[in-house]
């Protein structure tokens, strides 16, 4: 696939590398000349000096025969635009935004990029992980985040503790996955499974079912 | 008519006095309190400190009842995408942006973004003024 990166910082250069060992054509944009020359030096002539907001510099590049696009400046609103001209103006297939305010998400899928990624959210989330008192952490959203699988840690003093799964009544289109106990590790439960303090469930819900199943199994 | 300016530059401030004038009520917004300064002394409207790429800012600044959203930032990409904001998501029935880059400028005019590119604009005006 031919894809173009547009920015070139961090994760730009990241991406790119990835890409190319993949064996994907791949082309940064990027607008600071001593960044540009960096870049070539650490991966060659793949990169390009110039705004991938312009459709002159899109074109001067083949944007046209792209199959995508992923923008990672950290403006959101240039990873917008880059996405908005690559697709109207170049009708490239697929174009993927960074986002670094994650109210954002909503209002670029709006305006028809077809991905984004909020690293604020990402960062957020791998925190929360970390943090021994959140009761909820989310691990994937699919169907653009309409389906979640979260993982919710069941509180040693919980009144859910010693239950067996069978015995709650989950909303709707929710269920167990996964409990992974302190000490017999991850398994597959079943109706029978009796939960454990500190066990790690991993379930899948709706986004607006979230809520209930947090409430559910972490016994508030 | 009720009209919110992003931007307080130099078009923004000239603008928002012309407007508020002319007895519209304007709303100027700006990141930078320091560019109110160029606001005429006359004006009446409302000056407020706020990133207009922002819900909370939008909203502070009346967007649920505006008439008219323009933006005159320095960035063509912060006055298409608020402009976007505005039209799409809070239906502003009328938006008008400044858009610097004339291939940009057609590419969101043919999107239904009403814009004014001051580079083309200007370049017309002087080459009649040259050949006139």
């Amino acid at each position: 696939m031919y894809i173009i990166i547009v920015g070139g910082g961090e994760v730009g250069y990241h991406l790119a590398r990835i890409l190319l060992s993949d064996g994907h054509e791949v082309l940064i944009l990027e607008q600071d000349a001593a960044r540009c020359e960096r870049l070539t030096e650490e991966l060659g002539g793949v990169v390009h000096r110039g705004d991938g907001c312009e459709a002159a510099t899109l074109e001067s590049v083949g944007t046209g025969r792209a199959d995508m696009l992923v923008a990672v400046t950290d403006g959101d609103e240039d990873n917008l635009v880059a996405c908005q001209v690559a697709k109207h103006k170049f009708s490239v297939p697929r174009t993927i935004a960074r986002i670094t305010n994650p109210k954002n998400e909503t209002i670029f899928e709006m305006l028809g990029i077809d991905a984004t990624v909020s690293s604020t959210n990402l960062i957020l989330a791998h925190i929360e992980q970390e943090l021994p008192s959140h009761p909820v952490i989310p691990l994937l959203k699919l169907k653009s985040g309409t389906v979640e699988v979260v993982e919710v840690k069941v509180p040693p003093d919980s009144k859910v503790v010693g239950k067996k799964i069978g015995s709650f009544r989950f909303p709707k289109g929710s269920a167990v996955l996964l409990v992974i106990g302190k000490e017999k590790g991850p398994f597959i439960p079943t109706n029978e499974t009796v939960l454990e303090a500190e066990d790690e469930v991993v379930v899948i819900t709706s986004a607006e079912n979230e809520e209930a199943m947090r409430s559910i199994l972490s016994g508030k | 008519m009720n009209v919110i300016i992003m931007g307080c530059g130099r078009v923004g401030a000239q603008l928002a006095g012309m407007l508020d004038a002319e007895g519209h009520k304007v709303t100027i917004i700006d990141v930078e309190p320091y560019s109110f300064r160029r606001l005429p002394s006359t004006f009446n409207g409302l000056a407020m400190v706020g990133n207009g790429l922002e819900e909370e800012s939008l909203k502070k600044a009346g967007i649920e009842e505006a008439d008219v959203f323009v933006t005159v930032t320095q960035g063509d990409n912060r006055n298409v995408m608020a402009c976007q904001i505005a039209k799409h998501i809070y239906h502003v029935p009328k938006v008008v942006s400044r858009i610097y880059d004339p291939i940009r400028e057609e590419m969101y005019h043919n999107l239904g973004i009403e814009s004014v590119s001051p580079t083309k604009v200007v370049a017309e005006l002087l080459k009649d003024r040259i050949e006139g």
